[in-house]
């Protein structure tokens, strides 16, 4: 099927989502990517689109992404850290494309930390 | 060293935010009658004086505190200049920085483009309440697209950070040189690779 994407679809995607501004706001989970020279150059970018088509295809609208830059741990790059509201900041490390599904799935929908990826906690 | 020439484009821009630009210009060029291949980044962050502009390109020298190289700009450089092309910086301290690259296009060497939509979407979610200016030019035919264009569909740059916004800008940028490479805009697939 061929599809031109135009600004009208992005019309349409404002239209139907008026709850999504609410998506940097307070209260909500944020996701935040090292964007580093060191996170780039071990597939971070690869790793943020992974999750935005994750949380697309999941409908999760409530999750804020957001970037960082490097934090001096870059041999575990790409790193991923995850704040639910009123939880620990929990950092994953050397996060590829694959273990993204896992993470949302059990950390951001479930509230279950994903152990084994675990390289760092910030109360 | 990085995989390919988008990923170059993002670090770089990642520099030009640290450096507080409020504004990036993004510009890539293919040129198939000159055979080159030319990227450009220009902001109005912070800038550099001489000094530092001196040092930029010494892999060792770098303003971080969390690690004490900076290599995004000395492995550029010696990319473009590995397949002869050119290298430059201009700053000035207040003003921001421009910095230009050149690659012969059919040198072996020649880094890939890459993912120049992932790279936009990237910057555009991570930074929401920055101005991004996307350009990509082949041959005499533009495409561009930016954050103020954007904007006056979506009027609330909070909806940067939304996925479904997000995807729809990757599509949207990838559609965009698809279809000037091929001259128009037939035949576009939804699930086309670059």
């Amino acid at each position: 099927m061929k599809k031109i994407t135009s600004l009208e679809d992005l019309r349409r995607i404002k239209e139907q989502s008026k709850d999504l501004t609410s998506a940097r706001s307070g209260g909500k989970t944020r996701i935040i990517v090292g964007m580093g020279t060191c996170g780039i150059a071990a597939g971070a970018r690869e790793v943020m689109t992974v999750i935005l088509q994750e949380l697309d295809r999941r409908g999760l609208k409530d999750v804020a992404v957001e970037t960082t830059g490097c934090i001096g741990m870059c041999q575990k790059e790409p790193l991923v850290d995850i704040i639910r509201p009123g939880e620990p900041r929990i950092t994953y490390g050397d996060v590829g494309p694959a273990d993204v599904p896992r993470i949302i799935v059990e950390h951001i929908v479930n509230g279950n930390i994903v152990e084994d990826k675990v390289v760092g906690q910030t109360d | 060293m990085l995989q390919d020439l988008s990923q170059y484009i993002l670090d770089i821009a990642e520099n030009s935010l640290k450096a507080q630009a409020s504004s990036v210009e993004i510009e890539v060029e293919e040129d198939t009658r000159e055979n080159v291949l030319r990227l450009r980044v220009t902001d109005n962050g912070v800038g550099m004086d001489s000094e530092q502009l001196s040092m930029v390109e010494n892999p060792f020298f770098t303003t971080r505190t969390e690690r004490r190289v900076g290599l995004g700009i000395p492995f550029l450089k010696q990319a473009a200049e590995t397949c002869d092309g050119s290298f430059e910086i201009r700053s000035e301290k207040g003003r921001g920085t421009v910095i230009e690259a050149s690659f012969r296009r059919d040198c072996i060497d020649c880094p890939p483009l890459g993912d120049i939509p992932a790279t936009v979407m990237a910057l555009m979610v991570g930074w929401p309440e920055r101005s991004f200016l996307f350009r990509f030019r082949f041959n005499d035919d533009i495409f561009e697209t930016g954050t103020e264009e954007l904007l006056q569909v979506l009027e609330d740059r909070e909806l940067f950070a939304s996925a479904e916004v997000a995807l729809w800008i990757s599509r949207y940028i990838e559609q965009g040189i698809y279809n000037l490479r091929t001259g128009g805009n037939e035949g576009f697939e939804e699930d086309h690779q670059p």
